[in-house]
């Protein structure tokens, strides 16, 4: 499966530009809510107003007189689902619980539950219908803080056999460092809003457009919910306005807009409002305690990370945040629990780098106050600390170059001017502060099918389930498509994001680079293979003798690796064989290999500037360097990495989704309170891709960086807030009262 | 939603008569009828199939609604169809001329100034409207004046990047 | 989003007429607002009286020296207006601290001043809120309150009123002319807005049947020393936790007039005259403007979750004064404060 190697042009691993980028600057992309044909209906919801109880009498009938209105489904008179846990439970739900059934019955677990789905003629009319529907409620007692059940948590993730004795070695340790973090609930808010339009073929399949990162999933759970033979429901994405992790799990929208087409017989649109995404997953709020015990060399002797995250009173949603900890540096002891608090909120889900984003922006913020607490330069610190090994397994990498990732960043950032006293630098009245944090991720692969279909004409359609969240996935398949068929990437179609296509997996955890590319390598050898057994039929064949081996596809011709002027056109094949066209599919395969560690890494450096009365924030500068294996597209991934640290500015200065505890009920439910970052915050952000060539972790070297770029940012900011103003803040966001109210007396 | 036994006997207030709307979308005259309540975004994509412009908040705090009318830029989701009855609206779908992308459109692609795509209609229409308007210009400037269009891929550096490219002052 | 019936005035008189007639109507002009509030049905018209192709755009200069700005005038195409920037920068200035381009595209002067507050309560019909509900109660009182009210606010209310340029405004001394069933009349700015007390579901002192004509601002424009500088939660397009503008006429050193306004820290703009008299004669210096800051900040009272609110005005005070002094006023795009 190695990569062509010949004078024609390569695109793997270049800078090229993303094939979907026509359709998208020119509005011809189409996402789940701009399908207009087949005389939609339009719905809209209606939520609950309380955080727990049951509706006592829901009264639709004002809503019904209102002209244009077709119905009013609520669990009183909506059609018959599956009423088994197994049934409604998607690839990515969490092992226990059960998942939440929009519309089943009277029983309210959260606010902003989905009560009601009005459906009408007109999408205004939905609305203003919505707001006649009249609930009456049995309030009972809720909680939506974490900290009111910190203490009650459920134990869901510790290692297997714990190393050493942290807490007596902690105890025992020459320099200790112990505190408290807290991230707070934060929302993905992705642009395009959760939408689904299902479309009525007159009883026969129905076409689902929805908005998901993982069509294949949403058909699993649609045939499941509806009892539904997988041919009767297709499920096609192939745009998706962001998702950040919200769309891994199919979303409450999908299923009342299939419910209202199947109850209705009518194509039915239904998307959700910027504030009802607010009912849907998040990250979860968690509070992380941080225990580092070190010598004065700054060899750490003891880690114990302890977090509780936030779920739901009905499943029980978590993420690896404690285990970095144990993993990423060499301590003998080491201790991690991952504990979470059920509270009366939807269940917590996937966010951007879930658990690491965290987990490592508590362990890094933590290995910063370490470094002040041992007078030792951050670099240095974590340098004496280095692993060659997973920590949790004693499993050597399969490439693990964070070394690299310090040197060129601290080289790139001008590291070494740093003066280390807090409050020392300074650009006129604003303090400045410069931070740096490491960043690590997992480099998964999963199982993934492709389609080629070659035609003579030297043109070839790529076919995956996948979908393209934004991430490039189109692109880096094409690119090599192009390269593994050796044809121009104009000649290639990439379609993606339908569920009859090829099985993929869904698109998150940073593993869609690996699983799609080494799919299309995989069925291009294919394609390959039938080339060669057909152009040794032909008369003089000058490949008569050659061995699969021994070509390769490239310039439009199947050629001799080590003889070029022996080969064959393509299209003279074909024609030769009298095909139209090769069709393949094939499904990657992946050497299993458990005596390697498989993780990407990144070193992050973070420059702010304070102003030292007013507390205003600027993150001025960021250069994040980035180990990930072989990056496919140095444009798309260097996008997809400034993105991700954009991203982990919001996180540390900026987002946080904020409860009314006494109603429980999110008060900024919408995107001008709850502030992501906009253009005026960010400056300049330098991506590097250190060379790390993995040729154990897949044949192509692929790592993926779909989360990596995000974990360890939110540590560095607040580590350059730190440095810069001498405030530690440790629960985030870092907004401007938290830093002046804790400045250090002057 | 209101909470509470309401009176729920009483019929809904009536809904109104449709109006006539004429718009000149993207240089073509079109006429149609909606109810005053159909915001012009929604009219766009819902009854003159233009899709291109998106709905991120319907609230005017995303900038994904973003259309050119009269040559201004504005959020299409805070003003009704009717009340721009006779304007010149220019969206998405109409910056191309004859299969030829605008400077600033081409600029996009180049800088990879997006990733999902969705509020890329909206940051190019506020784009050739912070050209039109001749006032920014430093990169400062452009921060500012395009912190209207919230990007949660986190593309803003190379936005702005696309927009010097298309201003001339980069290349 | 109630029903509602939608009709355009053809002039001044006929809006009048046609708000008189329907005490469910409303006026509408940029939209922003009120199509967001109706949205969320927390504005319920039953009919719009469409303003907006209303002859009341222009700028025009008063015999008395000053500048008559039409309430339709935009407010991008106000701040961008070659009398304002020239003599009125800081009307500019607050203008484009708020909102995005966009907006300001489509908002009207006059419909700036009678913008409804942020408060997350007043937004969410599943909450008490006594301005949206008269006697429902207040939520924030007792809930999320950081970014509220800390100068006179009630028990009834500790919202706060949104606009940058309306703190400008009050500052130099703007009148709003109106126009009503009984004919024309004028409010100075400073007693157009109103604080809650009892009745904070009344913003203004605007009547139910008055329109907004014009925003007259007197000829003193303080062009050479004046700042705007508002400090919110990111770095644009956010509403201020605290705005200042700052005005000053100086000789030799010495203030001989003062303008000194808040955003962000009450139900209306505010503009304490006292604080303005006590650096009326005194050097241009931080001590003269600390002391006018803790003048202006005398009754000021923390909520909950904002006391951060009142150290932090008094700062913004001293900086924004000394930016005024120096004639080094804020710019709006390089985020720098100097």
């Amino acid at each position: 499966m190695s990569m062509v190697n010949n004078t024609a042009k390569t695109y793997t691993g270049t800078a090229t530009s993303r094939v979907d980028g026509r359709a998208k600057v020119t509005g011809a992309a189409k996402y789940a809510g701009d399908f207009n044909e087949g005389g939609l209906a339009y719905g809209a919801v209606v939520e609950s107003t309380i955080a727990r109880g049951r509706i006592a009498r829901i009264d639709t009938s004002q809503a019904l007189r209102v002209p244009g209105v077709i119905d009013v489904i609520t669990h009183e008179n909506r059609p018959r689902v599956a009423d088994t846990d197994q049934a409604w439970k998607d690839d990515v739900a969490p092992e226990e619980g059960s998942p939440f059934r929009p519309l089943y019955d009277d029983m309210i677990k959260f606010n902003q539950q989905p009560i009601a789905l009005v459906v009408a003629e007109e999408w205004e009319i939905a609305r203003y219908a919505a707001s006649l529907v009249r609930v009456d409620y049995e309030k009972q007692p809720f909680v939506t803080d974490v900290y009111r059940k910190r203490d009650d948590a459920i134990v869901v993730e510790k290692p297997d056999k714990l190393r050493g004795d942290a807490a007596k070695a902690f105890a025992a340790a020459e320099v200790r460092h112990q505190a408290d973090y807290f991230i707070p609930t934060e929302h993905h808010n992705p642009m395009e809003l959760f939408a689904t339009t299902a479309m009525w073929d007159g009883g026969g399949p129905l076409t689902v457009y929805d908005k998901t990162q993982g069509v294949q999933n949403v058909q699993q759970y649609l045939c499941g919910v509806f009892e539904k033979k997988p041919e009767e429901i297709r499920v096609i994405s192939p745009y998706v306005g962001g998702a950040f992790g919200a769309g891994l799990r199919p979303q409450y929208q999908v299923v009342l807009a299939v419910m209202a087409a199947l109850k209705l017989q009518r194509s039915v649109r239904l998307v959700l409002t910027r504030q009802q995404m607010y009912g849907l997953g998040y990250r979860p709020a968690t509070i992380e305690r941080l225990a580092l015990g070190a010598r004065r060399d700054g060899t750490l002797d003891a880690i114990t990370h302890e977090a509780v995250g936030v779920t739901s009173q009905f499943e029980e949603f978590s993420r690896n945040d404690t285990g970095w900890s144990a993993l990423l540096y060499t301590s003998p002891n080491a201790r991690y629990e991952h504990r979470v608090a059920p509270l009366d909120v939807p269940t917590s889900c996937d966010m951007r780098a879930p658990g690491a984003a965290t987990g490592v922006y508590a362990l890094e913020s933590a290995m910063d106050e370490l470094a002040v607490a041992l007078k030792m330069d951050p670099v240095e610190l974590r340098m004496r600390c280095y692993s060659d090994r997973d920590q949790n397994e004693d499993l050597p990498y399969t490439s693990k170059c964070l070394r690299e990732c310090y040197r060129e960043g601290a080289a790139a950032f001008g590291w070494d001017k740093r003066n280390a006293e807090p409050r020392s630098m300074r650009d006129g009245r604003n303090l400045v502060g410069w931070g740096m944090a490491s960043g690590v991720w997992e480099a998964l692969q999963m199982p993934a099918a492709v389609r080629i279909v070659m035609t003579a004409n030297g043109h070839a359609e790529v076919s995956c389930a996948a979908s393209d969240i934004g991430t490039g996935t189109y692109t880096i398949m094409a690119q090599v498509a192009a390269d593994s068929l050796g044809l121009p990437i104009e000649n290639i179609t990439i379609h993606l994001a339908d569920s009859t296509l090829p099985r993929a997996p869904v698109e998150g955890g940073s593993w869609m680079a690996a699983s799609a590319c080494h799919a299309v390598v995989a069925t291009a050898s294919e394609v390959r293979k039938e080339l060669l057994r057909l152009a040794k039929l032909m008369k003089a064949s000058p490949l008569a003798d050659t061995v699969e081996e021994d070509v390769t596809l490239s310039d439009g011709k199947l050629v001799s690796r080590t003889q070029a002027e022996r080969g064959v056109s393509i299209s003279d094949i074909m024609r030769h064989g009298a095909m139209e066209r090769i069709e393949k599919e094939k499904t990657n395969e992946f050497a299993e290999d458990k005596a390697h560690a498989r993780n990407t890494h990144s070193a992050v450096f973070a420059e702010v500037k304070i102003d030292e009365e007013l507390g205003v924030i600027r993150v001025t500068r960021v250069v994040s360097a980035v180990a990930a294996g072989r990056v496919l597209n140095l444009k798309t991934g260097r996008s997809q990495v400034m993105g991700a640290v954009v991203g982990g500015i919001g996180m540390a200065l900026h987002e946080e989704t904020v409860y009314d505890h006494g109603f429980g009920r999110i008060v900024n439910h919408n995107i001008a309170e709850y502030h992501v970052p906009v253009n005026a915050d960010i400056h300049d952000i330098q991506v590097i891709f250190v060379d790390e060539p993995d040729a154990l972790v897949n044949p192509l070297g692929i790592k993926g960086i779909g989360e990596i770029g995000i974990v360890g940012v939110a540590a560095a900011v607040a580590n350059a807030v730190y440095h810069a103003t001498g405030v530690r803040v440790r629960d985030l966001p870092i907004t401007l009262d938290k830093v002046l109210a804790r400045r250090p007396a002057t | 939603m209101q909470d509470g036994a309401a009176q729920s006997d009483a019929n809904p207030a009536p809904l109104p008569e449709k109006m006539s709307v004429t718009l000149t979308v993207n240089g073509t005259e079109r006429r149609f009828s909606v109810l005053p309540w159909v915001s012009l975004l929604d009219a766009l994509r819902d009854h003159l199939d233009l899709t291109g412009t998106k709905k991120g908040c319907d609230h005017g705090q995303c900038g994904a609604c973003t259309v050119l009318v009269d040559g201004r830029r504005i959020n299409s989701c805070l003003t009704l169809a009717v009340m721009r009855d006779g304007a010149h609206v220019t969206t998405i779908e109409g910056l191309a001329t004859n299969g030829a992308l605008d400077p600033l459109q081409q600029a996009f692609i180049d800088h990879d100034a997006f990733q999902c795509g969705y509020c890329t209609p909206g940051q190019i229409c506020s784009g050739i409207g912070l050209i039109a308007e001749g006032r920014a210009k430093s990169p400062h400037e452009i921060r500012e004046f395009m912190s209207g269009n919230i990007c949660r891929c986190g593309a803003y550096p190379n936005i702005v990047a696309a927009i010097q490219q298309a201003m001339g002052t980069k290349p | 989003m109630i029903p509602f019936q939608y009709t355009r005035a053809n002039n001044v008189a006929d809006a009048v007429r046609l708000i008189a007639a329907n005490s469910g109507a409303k006026f509408i002009a940029g939209g922003t607002n009120l199509l967001d509030l109706m949205k969320d049905n927390v504005e319920r018209p039953t009919k719009l009286i469409d303003i907006s192709r209303l002859p009341l755009t222009s700028v025009e200069e008063t015999a008395s020296g000053g500048l008559r700005i039409g309430a339709l005038v935009p407010n991008a195409d106000l701040a961008w207006h070659p009398l304002i920037e020239k003599r009125y920068p800081l009307v500019a200035s607050a203008i484009l601290a708020g909102a995005s381009q966009q907006l300001r595209n489509m908002a009207s002067t006059g419909g700036n001043l009678v913008q409804r507050t942020r408060c997350a309560y007043f937004y969410d019909t599943a909450t008490p809120c006594n301005k949206r509900q008269p006697g429902s109660g207040c939520s924030a009182v007792n809930g999320i309150n950081r970014g509220h009210a800390i100068l006179g606010a009630s028990t009834s209310c500790i919202a706060t009123h949104p606009s940058d340029m309306c703190v400008a405004l009050v500052a130099l001394d703007a009148t709003v002319h109106v126009t009503g069933p009984n004919g024309g009349r004028t409010i100075p700015f400073a007693d157009f807005h109103r604080l809650p007390g009892d009745t904070p579901h009344i913003d203004t002192n605007l009547g139910p049947d008055e329109i907004i004509t014009a925003i007259e601002v007197p000829a003193k424009g303080f062009a050479t020393n004046y700042s705007y500088l508002k400090i919110r939660d990111r770095l644009s397009y956010a509403f201020a936790l605290i705005s200042v503008a700052a005005a000053l006429e100086l000789k030799d050193g010495t203030i001989q007039e003062a303008r000194l306004a808040l955003g962000g820290v009450a139900h209306k703009p505010w503009r304490d005259v006292a604080a303005e008299a006590a650096l009326r004669g005194r050097p241009a210096e931080e001590a003269s403007f600390a002391a006018a800051a803790d003048l202006l900040l005398r009754d000021a009272r923390p909520q909950a979750q904002n006391g951060f609110k009142i150290d932090l005005a008094k700062r913004a005070i001293i900086r924004t004064l000394t930016q005024a002094a120096r004639g080094t006023p804020q710019s709006q795009s390089n985020k720098t404060i100097q």
